[in-house]
């Protein structure tokens, strides 16, 4: 089976959080929170272990650049439905103790509930803070890049919902492609401030779920080089065991005297 | 839906949204589409990605205007100042499309010497009764119409208290001028009414800058001519107002001038909000017509006899020739063979309406303690009725109420959960309603049929049994039917004739004794009497009793057993024919003869849908003609040819007495010929175009104690209110606030307000303010957000304060509700409330901390 990812582009994003919902509703994920955050109509605000789709509301001053080519409106208000990278080295995956994070035949990365133990290391692991553990449950949960609706041949659920097509999943090789040109076109248009967010050259090692933005990706909570926590294990084990033989010449010495 | 119905003839959405695809500019004004339809907004996103320009005309920022084109921030309720200046920058400029105006339309129609414009009469038409608040419509009528047989609202939303008997007024007998010359002529009476309407009264009373009106006239108002077309979207952002229907007549006289009717790309989308409003007026819960726009029988001499309800509804020209054939069809529906020649086919049956029956004016007579009982089906009023405090307290009034819901609505709990009983102004042990809840199948749990936006019905099938009790619509009409009629069997009193006459026959099945849906919309489709054969289209129903027909306009839906086109899912072509069934006769753009020349070709090869094939004599092409298929382009009729016949080939138009578009509305509406602009029943400024006349003469502000007005301008309420919805959200939230997963994503009630306002007040994001109207107070979290813009109005700021009105005192998500602050009034024309600009205050802190602030504020409200 050919790896799979989703293009999410925000330049026809029109907020109206329908993968969250089908998300939810798919794969019956509790709520998370009636609470009121004030921050434009995001209540979400982050992605969790009960969230795992998320739009961002991102209201800039014109000075950002305008969200459509022509527009002479005094400010935008972009929206972003985020979602877990799927990294082609993935922290969660590379940390999790108990092989309870696999990696499937289409690339996702999936975390295996009935042998998640709770431990929790994956979530420090993650660069871009999307798996976290339900408190009421114990567990880590994210995506699962609806590997059972991918299984019997369907879309996930959130691209399937989305009325714009701002979700688009596909094939991963053609999708990023896809990306790009999207990008060109529209800064053919005139968005100048038009990218597509794929980190290359970072021990991530690639994602699986592009994004088409406006401006900087750190004004979407997005790393601009989100690295592997293990990328400093060897410099980590290097460091400990030259200090373990400094240690122990000092001691040998100290003996010696 | 008056505003389109007078205007083209049918109250509809007159295309379908994913024909915005051929449009080259879209003009969105009155609707937040991107939030409220976000399905059919797909087709806006990817006609802007071929090219379109898209444009947002609203007081907030919201999430459609995000993704326009071009944002025109407006005062609320100066819509028809925008859309006036809209339509004197086309004549102006010349823009219009000519040929398109002169043949389509009555611009070149003469009007009578004794007609007086709002302009000569200080803010009224002729015809002006001061007295009754009413206008008598003769000075309206076309010259050379024999004006004795005098204009009455047709089809529908009239509800005077005793109607008289005139006849329809012949309206193929009018004078013309197609140079457009004459001074008497529509088209020059539209340039003088309009010509005060300037960019500079744009700028000064509407809040939008000259540049940014021109900018967004010349990108709209040039999308236009053979090679290009135009559309306009709109919702009840213009329904709810006190010049609503007016506001949308604006719009339609915009795309008539614009040539943008019944093209490919244009037309105008009335915008629906729920799964089956469309449908909710075809086969109506409306008091004042009945199924296909067929008028009410009024008590009076119009409905003393069946012949003087068709004279004074049917047309001598156009389609309404055939109403006879519609209500004897109906009533044949309704009674079967209790209706017969000889007892006018049940007409004396059909209740009469004695007066406002409307929503405002029933729950005024509620709260008098005029009613006994209620039934409320589908709808929360405790939230989503005007002035809902005040609707609250009528419901304490009856002495039974019906809720039939999924879940226990505000509605239902009233007596024990509303802000009255909690803060002690009610006590529950002195409501005397008794109120039964009654469970309600939700949508996937019964099978039948949706009317949505675009007139497409669509089949839905039961996908699930409902679950205990739950039972379907269908199953409790039926089944009360049924027992009322055991009941009146006992009881001879003659009221309880109709009752016992009805047809009710259905065929129940299963377990829970269900009647088949399948077979109601047969009803519907219609059937020949004789041997109940279904008839494939309305075109086959007679006048003599041979027919039964439940709605007329939807006929054809079921042609034949086990052809239900309404649940056909083979979707061809570009316009979607096999997926449902779009009524009239499947016609997916309305209107569409005028997509071709007078002479019967298209008028581009880019623009083109229906056409005359000269080779085989047949009108053609991408839709179904909405047009009688044989009659060429150059037809003329003989002087005394009737009904379509007695329409020439060139008028589109077809259910207009003159075939022409309406650019001038001589007969139907209550609030004159033409749009003029009024202040909002309050409003901070005074009105510019007419001194004397702050607001629409003919609207209704029924005010009485606890439906009170702040004056326009008053010091007192100086913020301009609008309330809306959320994408998160539906209407009064009996079915999102009460689901998780959706009441999560908008938990609480919240107000926006500018940031310039929020510095004035002190007022810091996210902290609790007071909202205060002349009917009510309540409390939400404040945002501050650029969204909502100061506007300069006269040289002063006006500030405008955001109310969504989805909160109540039930759910899993909880808030103060909007409507509260609303108050119950009625728009001349469907007696529809204004929600969208009244005038408010808010200050800082929760609604119990500030009473003696609100006291003093609503001090001296009369």
């Amino acid at each position: 089976m050919a790896f799979t990812a989703f293009l999410t582009d925000a330049t026809i994003c029109i907020g109206c959080k329908a993968c969250e919902v089908a998300c939810k509703e798919w794969n019956e994920v509790p709520e998370d929170g009636l609470v009121l955050s004030g921050f434009s109509y995001d209540n979400t605000q982050a992605l969790g272990a009960s969230t795992w789709r998320h739009v961002l509301f991102l209201e800039q001053p014109e000075v950002a650049g305008p969200q459509t080519a022509d527009t002479k409106d005094p400010f935008r208000w972009v929206f972003l439905s985020d979602v877990c990278k799927h990294c082609a080295n993935a922290g969660c995956l590379e940390s999790c103790p108990t092989g309870a994070i696999v990696r499937t035949e289409v690339g996702s990365v999936f975390v295996q509930p009935d042998v998640c133990n709770g431990c929790g290391y994956c979530v420090v692991s993650c660069p871009f803070g999307v798996i976290d553990k339900r408190p009421e449950d114990g567990r880590a949960f994210k995506c699962t890049f609806c590997y059972d609706r991918q299984k019997a041949g369907l879309v996930p659920a959130c691209a399937k919902a989305c009325p714009t097509q701002s979700i688009q999943f596909g094939d991963l090789e053609e999708l990023k492609q896809r990306g790009k040109n999207r990008v060109q076109e529209l800064q053919d248009r005139g968005y100048r401030d038009a990218r597509l967010y794929d980190p290359q050259e970072t021990s991530v090692g690639g994602i699986h779920a592009f994004f088409v933005i406006l401006g900087e990706p750190e004004a979407y909570n997005l790393p601009p080089a989100p690295q592997v926590p293990t990328v400093h294990l060897k410099s980590a084990w290097t460091s400990a065991l030259i200090s373990a033989a400094v240690l122990f010449a000092i001691i040998c010495a100290a003996f010696a005297v | 839906m008056p505003g389109l119905g007078t205007t083209y003839g049918r109250g509809g959405a007159t295309a379908a949204p994913n024909d915005l695809l051929n449009s080259d500019a879209i003009l969105i004004m009155g609707s937040n589409m991107a939030e409220n339809h976000p399905v059919g907004f797909q087709w806006v996103i990817e006609a802007k990605e071929r090219g379109t320009k898209v444009l947002h005309v609203d007081p907030r920022f919201s999430r459609t205007s995000a993704v326009a084109n071009i944002w025109v921030p407006l005062r609320a309720g100066s819509d028809i100042l925008f859309l006036g200046g809209l339509i004197r920058y086309v004549l102006e400029n010349n823009l219009f499309f000519r040929e398109y105006v002169v043949h389509y339309t009555n611009a070149s129609v003469i009007i009578p010497e004794d007609f007086k414009d709002t302009e000569d009469l200080e803010g009224i038409f002729s015809g002006w009764n001061a007295e009754k608040k009413t206008y008598d419509a003769k000075t309206w009528l076309y010259e050379g119409v024999d004006s004795d047989k005098r204009a009455t609202p047709e089809g529908c939303h009239g509800g005077h208290v005793e109607e008289g008997l005139d006849a329809m007024p012949d309206l193929s007998r009018y004078h013309q001028d197609l140079t457009l010359q004459h001074p008497r002529c529509v088209f020059q009476l539209l340039r003088k009414h309009f010509a005060r309407y300037t960019p500079e009264m744009v700028e000064r009373y509407c809040g939008v800058s000259k540049d940014a009106f021109l900018h967004a006239a010349k990108t709209f108002c040039t999308a236009s001519g053979p090679d290009k077309t135009g559309a306009i979207c709109y919702a009840l952002g213009w329904t709810q107002h006190s010049s609503g229907v007016q506001m949308i007549r604006c719009a339609a006289i915009l795309q008539l001038l614009l040539g943008n009717m019944g093209r490919p790309g244009g037309g105008i989308l009335a915008l629906r909000g729920h799964a089956s409003i469309q449908g909710s007026t075809d086969v109506p819960t409306l008091y004042d017509i009945l199924p296909g726009y067929l008028s009410m029988p009024k008590f009076g001499e119009e409905s003393k006899t069946l012949r003087n309800y068709i004279d004074k509804y049917s047309s001598r020209t156009g389609w309404w020739h055939n109403l006879d054939k519609y209500i004897v069809s109906l009533l044949k529906a309704y009674y079967g063979e209790s209706a017969q020649p000889e007892n006018e086919f049940g007409f004396h049956w059909l209740p009469r309406v004695t007066g406002d029956h409307s929503h405002q004016g029933y729950w005024l007579d509620m709260l008098d303690g005029k009613m006994d009982g209620l039934f409320v089906m589908g709808q929360n009023p405790a939230v989503a009725g005007p002035n809902s405090g005040m609707e609250r307290r009528g419901l304490g009034k009856l002495k039974w109420l019906v809720v039939r819901e999924m879940v226990e609505t505000e509605t239902a709990s009233f007596w024990y959960e509303s802000p009255e009983v909690k803060r002690g102004e009610l006590r529950t042990e002195e409501i005397p309603t008794e109120v039964f809840l009654l469970p309600a199948a939700g949508h996937a749990e019964k099978d039948g049929t949706f009317t949505n936006t675009q007139r497409l019905l669509q089949w839905r099938q039961k996908a699930v049994a409902p679950p205990g009790d739950s039972r379907s619509e269908n199953w409790f009409m039926y089944h009360l039917g049924v027992l009322l009629r055991e009941k009146a069997k006992r009881d001879p009193r003659p009221r309880n004739a109709g009752l016992l006459a009805l047809k009710w026959d259905y065929t129940i099945e299963g377990e829970h004794r269900e009647p088949i849906a399948e077979e109601i919309l047969q009803e519907i489709n219609g059937y020949t009497v004789p041997n109940h054969e279904l008839v494939p289209g309305f075109t086959a129903l007679k006048a003599d009793g041979s027919t039964a027909c439940g709605c007329w306009i939807y006929s054809g839906v079921f042609p034949k057993l086990g052809e239900n086109r309404a649940n056909q899912r083979a979707a061809k072509g570009f316009y979607g024919h096999g997926w449902g069934f779009a009524w009239p006769s499947d016609r997916r753009v309305l209107y569409n003869r005028a997509s071709a020349r007078p002479d019967g070709n298209p008028w581009s090869e880019r623009k083109k849908l229906v056409w005359w094939d000269f080779e085989s004599k047949k009108w053609t092409g991408l839709d179904v003609p909405d047009f009688t298929a044989t009659k060429p382009p150059d037809y003329q009729p003989p002087e005394d040819a009737e009904g379509d016949a007695g329409l020439a080939g060139d008028k589109p138009f077809l259910l207009h007495g003159d075939g022409f578009g309406w650019i001038w509305v001589p007969v139907g509406l209550n609030d004159g010929p033409l749009p003029a602009h009024y202040e909002p029943l309050e409003s901070p400024v005074r009105n510019p175009i007419y001194p004397k006349r702050q607001t629409n003469p003919a609207a209704q502000a029924k005010s009485r104690p606890g439906n009170e007005y702040a004056t326009s301008p008053d010091a007192r309420f100086p913020f301009v209110m609008t309330t809306y919805r959320l994408t998160e959200h539906h209407t009064a939230g009996g079915m999102s606030r009460t689901l998780s997963h959706l009441a999560e994503l908008q938990p609480e009630m919240f107000c926006e307000i500018s940031v310039e306002l929020a510095k004035d007040l002190s007022i810091t994001p996210g902290e609790w303010v007071t909202i205060i109207t002349a009917r009510g107070a309540i409390e939400a979290h404040a945002l501050v957000t650029p969204r909502i813009q100061m506007l300069t109005i006269e040289g002063k700021p006006v500030h405008h304060v955001g109310v969504p009105f989805h909160w109540g005192y039930s759910g899993l998500v909880k808030g103060d509700i909007g409507n509260d602050l609303i108050a119950i009034s009625e728009e001349p024309n469907v007696r529809i409330m204004e929600t969208k600009g009244l005038l408010c205050n808010v200050i800082r802190g929760k609604r119990a901390g500030n009473l003696e602030a609100i006291g003093e504020l609503r001090k001296g409200l009369e």
